[in-house]
């Protein structure tokens, strides 16, 4: 579905991801996780050409980034920052409108049949009842699902998340989250996001890609990824890892800082 | 239904915007009364002196300053969207002055060039933007903050070769006094048809824009998501609003403040769709530099004051308000 190779990114003359590569397959989600500064961010940026990246090759259905056009990318993928703003008076309706935007020539108006796409969009994230009230006016939550319902919006294949949950409290971090895998499970929307929590990594994701000073550290299932020696390594951290008689996916307490 | 609130506001205020404009012809040292003046320009009525005073003198002075108006207002509201940044104005990015001090070269240096004061109204405007972003460019976005604070840094360097210029060429100062302080006095048809073939381009390309301004508010991040290249459409829009500046001052000066008033009332009134806020930033435009000039040649008769001057009275306090209010 998805492949990065071996790309390599520059931020202000310093290397700041080197060599990466991992792919994504149709269907699952991923997630990134590694410490602040590790790259991660930037390698969700540079996947969704936002940042350049000098090195390497992304492809998305077997198809080179580079050599499609932004639109075109547009209508396959879509990115979500961890903090979106939206202009004060614009409803959640009009925001989501905007989804559409890359389907459509410079001329054309929004038809029919995209504003059904519009109405599925905001029944698909619960905020029908909030249509028509501007999206400042919503809470962290229920603004974040209104940016993702424009991203469905734009009925893309892939769905890159960075960071979705950060300025959220956690009922609303739970929210969003169980949100992104209703999506996966229903639609079968292929996901790939940047996490801080180790836990909701753990708990949302099929696999796990950790990242450590740009390079990556390790890959695999939350099972396998999730282990003392990884947390010790790349977070310097004393954990504990738990596993509950009726989930696959383990819990992770962590205890306090490796000397 | 909001829709048709906003097509209805901004219709009422082109109405409004023509009505003041009949009235503002009919203003001066000869009265017209408002019959006439219709009686004049639909060509019913025969009075030479009439003829003569509206044709020739009110009526371009008039369309001049609607012209300019909308030009600067359209100019603020590009910039605001493509610097995320409600504090874009031409005046305050220092592409006015950037403009200026090219067109003043022309006028006090070389005025056998006149012909190409326009031009260099926008070469000197696309230079001022160009250091402005390269200053305020993060690799995050373009912070309020560092855009005004760039605009001070260009406005002052303007302003010292502006001085320099009027201390080379002192001998010639007075020719260029009234144009330095944004005036409209004495302007006639010439100035009008000068201006009104790129106002037109201007506004065309105008209209294009409208939809590349909605996307861009939203943010880089989000508009790039939106297959949006844009960079290419930061450029374009700036180019468009360098431009539609750069005439106003190859016309008639500097004028402060349009460009950043003339669209935050817009926004009251219409909110930040640029399919409503362009529309109603060019009537509104037209409507405040009309009544800034009409009142300026007017209030104190004989004596005029400069449209630009009254536009910094009014300007400077609102922009004031408008930092506090905003907290920056």
């Amino acid at each position: 579905m998805f492949t990065v190779d071996e790309i390599s990114v520059r931020y202000d003359q310093k290397i700041t991801l080197q060599n990466f590569s991992f792919s994504v397959e149709k269907g699952e989600i991923l997630s990134i996780i590694g410490p602040n500064g590790s790259g991660k961010s930037t390698l969700l940026k540079a996947i969704s050409g936002f940042t350049p990246y000098y090195e390497g090759v992304v492809q998305l259905e077997g198809i080179n980034i580079k050599s499609m056009k932004s639109k075109q990318i547009a209508q396959k993928m879509c990115m979500l920052s961890q903090k979106n703003q939206a202009p004060p008076d614009m409803t959640v309706k009009d925001l989501v409108s905007y989804g559409r935007y890359p389907h459509k020539k410079w001329f054309e108006r929004l038809d029919e049949e995209d504003m059904e796409i519009v109405e599925w969009a905001i029944r698909k994230t619960y905020l029908t009842a909030y249509q028509d009230r501007t999206v400042a006016s919503l809470s962290g939550g229920e603004s974040q699902r209104a940016w993702i319902a424009m991203a469905l919006a734009q009925r893309p294949k892939i769905l890159l998340l960075d960071e979705p949950t950060t300025y959220l409290d956690i009922a609303h971090q739970h929210e969003v989250l169980e949100l992104v895998r209703e999506l996966n499970q229903e639609m079968g929307m292929t996901v790939l996001m940047v996490l801080h929590d180790l836990n909701q990594a753990s708990q949302y994701s099929d696999r796990i890609v950790v990242v450590q000073s740009g390079e990556k550290a390790m890959a695999g299932t939350p099972k396998e990824v999730m282990t003392q020696e990884m947390i010790r390594n790349v977070y310097r951290m004393d954990s504990e890892i738990q596993y509950r008689p009726t989930e696959i996916k383990p819990r992770i307490h962590l205890l306090k800082k490796v000397n | 239904m909001t829709k048709k609130v906003n097509s209805g506001t901004v219709i009422t205020t082109f109405i409004l915007t023509i009505v003041i404009a009949i009235i503002a012809i009919g203003l001066g040292s000869i009265r017209i009364p408002i019959p006439e003046i219709i009686q004049t320009i639909t060509g019913t009525s025969v009075s030479d002196e009439y003829n003569t005073i509206i044709f020739d003198i009110r009526m371009p002075r008039v369309l001049l300053a609607m012209i300019i108006g909308a030009n600067i207002a359209i100019s603020g509201a590009l910039l605001q969207a493509v610097m995320g940044n409600p504090l874009a104005d031409p005046g305050l990015t220092g592409v006015t002055s950037g403009a200026a001090v090219c067109v003043l070269i022309i006028m006090l240096a070389a005025p056998q060039y006149a012909n190409l004061i326009p031009i260099a109204a926008f070469v000197g405007g696309v230079i001022a933007a160009a250091i402005v972003y390269s200053l305020a460019w993060r690799r995050e976005g373009i912070s309020p903050v560092t855009i005004i604070l760039s605009g001070v840094a260009v406005n002052a360097l303007a302003g010292g070769a502006m001085g320099y210029l009027s201390i080379m060429y002192s001998d010639r100062l007075p020719s260029v006094v009234q144009w330095m302080n944004g005036s409209l006095a004495a302007k006639g048809n010439n100035s009008l048809y000068m201006v009104l073939p790129y106002a037109i381009v201007g506004w065309i390309a105008s209209i294009f824009a409208i939809r590349k301004a909605n996307v861009i508010r939203m943010g880089d991040q989000v508009a790039a998501n939106l297959g949006e290249n844009v960079n290419r459409i930061r450029i374009l829009l700036s180019l468009l609003a360098v431009f539609l500046a750069a005439i106003s001052v190859a016309t008639i000066g500097m004028i402060g403040f349009v460009g950043l008033i003339v669209p935050h009332m817009a926004r009251l009134l219409v909110g930040s769709n640029y399919k409503y806020l362009l529309p109603m930033s060019m009537a509104l435009g037209a409507l405040v530099l009309l009544v800034a000039d009409t009142g300026g040649r007017t209030l104190f008769a004989p004596m005029e004051i400069p449209a630009g001057i009254l536009m910094a009275v009014i300007g400077g306090p609102y922009f004031l308000y408008l930092m506090r209010r905003r907290g920056f």
